[in-house]
């Protein structure tokens, strides 16, 4: 079987592992570096993704996504109260939020897509094999959309997902191989932009999740912004200058939020600097780790409500758990870990790098499902009930949260008028008691054939796969015979638009590398230019009139080319250059040969 | 996988059955001895048989568990992957059910309501209707939560409602603990029954009597649940 890699595909940072004779590896780049910045830029020379990009923040800030996990399988109300901070135009489309970057639409998928193709060429390059098949993880509070929307984004880049694992399951994978753990583990994963907690039971290799909880739209993103917005409101201050309206200036406070909050992890003091537009002259500033503190507190607190949720919802205590894990760059701060402690009442684990250890544990799930590793098997949960909205607009639960998945639930369907030829279903995620209060997954029509009313019965199944994905299917009770079901998703891409984007994804591959062509060939001519300058310099008076006149004019041809954008037409002049300056190449090598022999014997250059 | 020794009743069931593959004749309960596919658990099976237990109430957690998680190695879609689209799509669907049958059976009373189900011939006939004085209780309680509601908390009349209401929530509490302490009570009962294996009218008899009232405390158990609910959700 064909390697499977396992991709941690993070709000901020995202990272691809394997497994390397039974120890899971995170895949470094070129520089050594592990960390991908989930940050895609829409450059004058093309797309870039990763470091490169997160330079692009600044300079090109209306063309440079990043955090896009905040907007998968979501509408533009859902992210409404953010906007403020995006510098690029959102709009929606179908229930999907599109991007508008450099006059052209994406999807959120779309854009995840070229993070995971970065990962993907990364670990091409290292493993010197074609990369194919992948398990790529999602905070386990994901529901239905934000899995399905993620699972798009592997298509669209040419990845098979075979599982969406959860992530703090994940990193318990990774602890569990290397510290064979028994018994009751919390693994809290405070991340860029989200908040898990999932409380599980490790038996003789099986890994069984007990409980999960969590917030989709909850991490170190929010931590940023509050030290922002006391910059932006310093500023306003002192300055008299609202920094708001520059974007450029935006992003650099807010990268210089960051820095300082994670500076103040291990300093009690971080020195912060910025430079302001149009004369404003430069913006310093001393925060300390408790004025950070106390600016924050109110958002680490609220990730304790979910964990006394997973609590109680396991049926344990907080003096229950064996011991409690550390996952997500936000961990590392002292306020939460001191929180997390006081909240489990013992010190928690971060033995394993918490950035990480969620692709290492995705690399253990590739090599469980590629058969290299037996005696693990994980058993997670579906983190939200899943039901159908009835009469009165009340839901009607058919999977309760915190199921083992796979799950299942039938349910059986009938007629209220004679002759009715279809029942419409819409299925909602969520534990609110009114439908409307939920999130909607889906609607169908289930087809009926006519008959008086109550005949008919139809039996819909709704299963919940490993990957925490919904399957709907439905068999008409009376002739036995199976029913297809057109599903049209709430907040999701159609089969046809990934299909379409799959598709665009190629094309912009192919773009892609012609633009790439096109600027090594660019810096190829001028190269070649300078080298026929100096030899003209060199050695013009070595060769004939009509020899100088057929090179100056290959050199003028080559020059126009060079402007033009086509790699082939620079390469074509190039080829013609190098043909005209032969004899005046040959020349110079004679020259040199001849006074380099000069005062030699035979002897001394054979 | 199965380390039990089938019951003979299983077998004479599986001996009729085939693999879906290779035709041949089932002996084994979840893979077919000579293909080693793996084969769809059955729909008529209950879910004791499911995870090798005898349709007892009295369950010993720790080999629920065993069984559970041994079956679970034998099932879940991960050891699938490799194999044919038949083969997954069983392996889902009997993960999936081997999921609900351990859900169903981990809590007790779940599981005594799911028994109630299956044994749901003998039950059928019997009406179940709340005790009238647990009934004209909750209809009192209901009044005295409406006026607490109604009216102002830190009022003298708020204060003593509060202090009513918190009084019978105890009450209530207690009383839904002894009805689950009843209900074991029933399992050993209903479980000696089944062991002692008789059909004679007096089994018979008890029989329906045990069905009979593990019934009536589940719905009396439900009754209070939801109230005390109520309770906790206005008065914390």
């Amino acid at each position: 079987m064909a390697r499977i890699v396992g991709i941690d595909l993070g709000t901020t940072n995202s990272l691809i592992a394997y497994m390397d004779q039974g120890v899971p590896r995170v895949i470094p780049g070129p520089d050594g570096r592990t960390m991908v910045p989930s940050v895609v830029a829409m450059t004058d020379q093309g797309l870039v993704v990763g470091d490169e990009a997160k330079a692009h923040l600044i300079r090109n800030p209306g063309r440079t996504v990043y955090s896009i996990k905040r907007f998968m399988g979501k509408s533009l109300a859902d992210v409404q109260g953010e906007l403020a901070y995006f510098p690029y135009t959102l709009t929606e489309q179908g229930g999907v939020i599109r991007l508008q970057l450099n006059g052209k639409t994406y999807s959120p998928p779309q854009i995840s897509a070229m993070i995971l193709k970065e990962l993907k060429y990364r670990a091409e390059a290292y493993l010197r094999e074609e990369i194919t098949k992948a398990v790529i993880t999602v905070p386990a509070y994901f529901n239905d959309s934000q899995r399905q929307a993620t699972k798009d984004a592997g298509f669209i880049a040419g990845l098979e997902v075979l599982r969406i694992i959860n992530e703090p399951t994940a990193a318990s994978l990774a602890y569990g191989l290397q510290q064979k753990t028994q018994g009751i583990i919390a693994v809290y994963d405070f991340g860029g932009g989200t908040f898990d907690i999932s409380i599980l039971k490790l038996k003789n290799g099986i890994f069984e999740v007990l409980a999960t909880n969590g917030d989709t739209h909850l991490g170190g993103d929010d931590i940023d912004r509050r030290i922002a917005d006391l910059l932006l409101a310093d500023i306003r201050s002192s300055h008299n200058l609202d920094l708001a309206i520059y974007p450029d200036h935006l992003q650099a406070l807010r990268l210089e939020a960051e820095r300082a909050k994670i500076c103040l992890s291990d300093e009690m003091n971080a020195h912060l600097s910025l430079d302001l537009p149009n004369g404003h002259g430069r913006f310093t500033k001393v925060l300390t780790r408790d004025q950070l503190e106390s600016l924050v507190m109110d958002i680490v607190e609220r990730t304790l409500a979910p964990c006394r949720a997973a609590l109680k919802d396991a049926g344990l205590t907080a003096a229950q758990i064996d011991e409690v894990v550390l996952v997500g760059g936000s961990t590392r701060m002292p306020l939460v870990r001191r929180r997390v402690q006081e909240l489990f009442g013992k010190e928690p684990h971060c033995h394993l790098n918490p950035d990480e250890v969620v692709a290492l544990g995705a690399a253990v799930q590739a090599d469980i499902l590629s058969g290299g590793t037996t005696d693990m098997l994980l058993l997670d949960v579906t983190p939200l009930s899943l039901g159908i909205e009835t009469m009165g607009g009340v839901m009607s639960c058919l999977i309760p949260r915190n199921t083992t998945i796979p799950a299942s639930a039938k349910e059986l369907f009938t007629t209220y008028v004679d002759g009715q030829t279809g029942v419409d279903i819409h299925i909602l995620q969520g534990e609110r008691e009114l439908a409307k209060d939920n999130r909607s997954l889906a609607r169908f029509r289930l087809k009926v054939p006519p008959l008086p009313a109550g005949v008919p019965r139809i039996e819909v199944t709704f299963l919940i796969d490993a990957n925490g994905i919904l399957h709907v299917t439905a068999k008409d009770m009376r002739t036995g015979q199976q029913q297809s079901i057109e599903i049209k998703p709430s907040y999701g891409l159609s089969e046809a638009e990934v299909e379409r984007m799959i598709e665009e994804s190629f094309k912009f591959a192919r773009e892609d590398v012609a633009s790439r062509k096109l600027i090594e060939a660019r810096l190829d001519a001028g190269s070649l230019l300078s080298a026929t300058e100096k030899a003209l310099a060199q050695g013009g008076h070595l060769v004939p009139e009509e020899v100088l006149t057929a090179i100056r004019a290959a050199v003028a041809a080559l020059a126009k080319a060079k402007e033009g954008d086509s790699a082939q037409a620079i390469r074509a002049r190039m080829a013609d250059l190098e043909q005209a300056a032969k004899p005046l190449s040959v020349a110079l090598m004679e020259d040199s040969l001849k006074r380099g022999l000069e005062g030699k014997s035979l002897s001394d250059v054979t | 996988m199965n380390q039990q020794p089938p019951s003979s009743s299983r077998d004479v069931r599986m001996a009729r059955s085939m693999c879906w593959h290779c035709q041949s004749e089932l002996a084994g309960e979840y893979f077919c001895e000579r293909c080693v596919k793996v084969q769809p658990v059955s729909k008529d099976m209950d879910y004791f048989t499911c995870l090798g237990l005898p349709r007892r109430l009295t369950i010993d957690p720790s080999v629920l568990e065993a069984n559970y998680y041994e079956r679970s190695r034998a099932f879940h879609p991960d050891f699938y992957l490799n194999k044919s689209e038949a083969e997954q799509a069983i392996s889902l669907a009997n993960a999936a059910t081997l999921n609900t049958a351990y859900r169903t059976l981990k809590d007790p009373i779940q599981r005594a309501e799911y028994l109630l189900d299956l044994e749901a011939g003998a039950v059928k006939t019997i009406r179940t209707s709340p005790p009238a004085d647990l009934f004209e209780e909750i209809l009192e309680l209901q009044d005295t939560l409406d006026a607490y509601r109604a009216g102002s908390p830190s009022s003298e009349q708020g204060r003593q409602l509060l202090a009513r209401l918190q009084h019978e929530r105890e009450s209530l509490e207690r009383r839904q603990q002894e009805l689950e302490q009843e209900l074991l009570r029933l399992f050993g009962e209903w479980d000696t029954l089944q062991d002692r294996g008789q059909a004679d009218e007096q089994s018979r008899r008890e029989r329906d009597r045990l069905l009979k009232r593990m019934r009536e405390i589940l719905s009396n158990r439900t009754y209070i649940k939801n109230i005390v609910n109520d309770l906790v959700e206005s008065i914390g």
